[in-house]
């Protein structure tokens, strides 16, 4: 979808502040988000997909003016709402009230931890042969779905030149919705700072995309 | 949702709202059965502790003394980093990049927030936010200067926006004056900055 988290490129953020000695949480309730959006995740209420789309879909307000942990938050409450595992109504009472929707890989216990520490792996076996290969010119596609993606506004119509093939990955467009995670491609397409943003812009600068197939047309 | 946004997270009261909203989620997700307290206790204890960016200067200070090793991170991040015993949860898709003095590079997540976690720890606020992903890949040498960091006007850019799950470790220079440096000497120079392109490694002179 064509959200403000789609922030390549804009203008009018301000500077970068860098927090010397910033702590790796700067409330206690940071750490409990984290950990039970990661836990959540693993016991397989949603997978990394929706999490992100379901962050995606704040208000854009609301997206611009909480703090990361924040959108992880409501994200995470409107995902297990929407998703059954939460009743409105008990997010109301703060309480438990109904029964609890059974979880894909059961509870998360303290036996699951280790499982959540070591990163899992998207790459899936190939359905077809790479339609692209190292060298090859390609345009990214024009479109604009209002469902999840992984192409970046920035680079639409643009073309660019693949670099590196990662093999085929669970295609986020889809795993997001479940509707399968429906394996792709997945290049590193390398744009021209001149390509991106016009004559004006550095002429030292390369700009990389993680793009999958169904993003790309040959150029 | 449908609560009111009208200010900051820093703001006291918000603080407070969101603490609450934060305790009761997790005392229903705790009644119903879905997680235990005590696995989360355990988990942000690991990413205190075991998770940060220590793991990656290991594996930069590795590449700077073996020619060999090197040669492997580069063209398989992954398998390369997968033989060190200390550094093991990193995943299938760990991409390392070599800086030069022809090439620099940075990476970003525009999107969201991507980062090697295993490798980098959890990323700070200034990687999450609006003026880092907005600019890193229009302005990267103006983001630099944020940071009070210049490069060569002469040196090529580049910026790997991370909007899949490969996730890129920068291999930064080694400086001069660090000649026969053991590599955990050198492991204690390497910045997270200068692994995420956005930083130097310190100056061997700043180190005693």
């Amino acid at each position: 979808m064509n959200g403000v988290h789609d922030m390549g490129g804009m203008d009018g953020f301000g500077k970068v502040e860098p927090e010397p000695n910033e702590p790796m949480f700067h409330a206690e309730w940071e750490s409990r988000v984290l950990a039970m959006v990661r836990a959540m995740g693993a016991a397989g209420a949603f997978n990394i997909d929706a999490s992100r789309f379901y962050r995606e879909t704040l208000p854009p307000e609301v997206y611009l003016s909480s703090s990361y942990y924040k959108k992880w938050f409501l994200g995470l409450e409107d995902m297990l709402v929407e998703r059954g595992f939460l009743a409105a109504d008990e997010v109301k009472a703060g309480h438990a009230s109904v029964p609890p929707k059974p979880l894909k890989r059961g509870s998360f216990t303290v036996d699951s931890v280790e499982r959540v520490l070591t990163r899992g792996s998207f790459t899936r076996p190939a359905s077809a042969p790479a339609a692209f290969a190292i060298g090859d010119r390609v345009r990214m596609k024009n479109i604009h779905p209002t469902t999840h993606t992984r192409l970046p506004r920035y680079v639409r119509g643009h073309v660019g030149v693949i670099e590196r093939i990662h093999g085929a990955h669970v295609y986020p467009d889809t795993a997001a919705h479940d509707q399968g995670e429906n394996p792709q491609w997945l290049y590193t397409v390398v744009l021209d700072g001149a390509e991106l943003w016009g004559s004006d812009g550095d002429p030292t600068l390369k700009v990389s995309v993680e793009a999958f197939e169904p993003y790309l047309d040959p150029a | 949702m449908t609560e009111h946004h009208h200010d900051h997270d820093h703001d006291h009261s918000e603080l407070s709202d969101t603490e609450l909203r934060v305790r009761a989620l997790e005392t229903i997700l705790t009644e119903k059965g879905y997680i235990d307290p005590a696995a989360l206790d355990a988990m942000i204890q690991a990413y205190e502790t075991k998770i940060g960016p220590h793991n990656g200067a290991l594996v930069v200070a590795k590449a700077w003394t073996d020619p060999a090793f090197k040669e492997a991170l580069l063209a398989d991040g992954s398998a390369a980093v997968g033989t060190l015993g200390h550094v093991s949860r990193t995943g299938d898709h760990l991409v390392v990049v070599e800086n030069t003095p022809e090439r620099h590079n940075m990476v970003v997540c525009t999107l969201c927030s991507c980062y090697p976690w295993e490798m980098l720890g959890l990323p700070p606020v200034w990687y999450k936010a609006a003026p880092y992903r907005s600019r890193a890949v229009k302005d990267p040498r103006g983001v630099l200067a944020d940071f009070g960091f210049t490069i060569p006007k002469d040196t090529e850019i580049r910026v790997w926006d991370s909007t899949a799950e490969t996730r890129f470790l920068v291999l930064p220079m080694r400086p001069a004056g660090t000649e026969g440096w053991s590599e955990s000497q050198l492991a204690e120079i390497v910045t997270r900055d200068s692994m995420i392109g956005t930083g130097l490694v310190l100056t061997p002179g700043a180190r005693s």
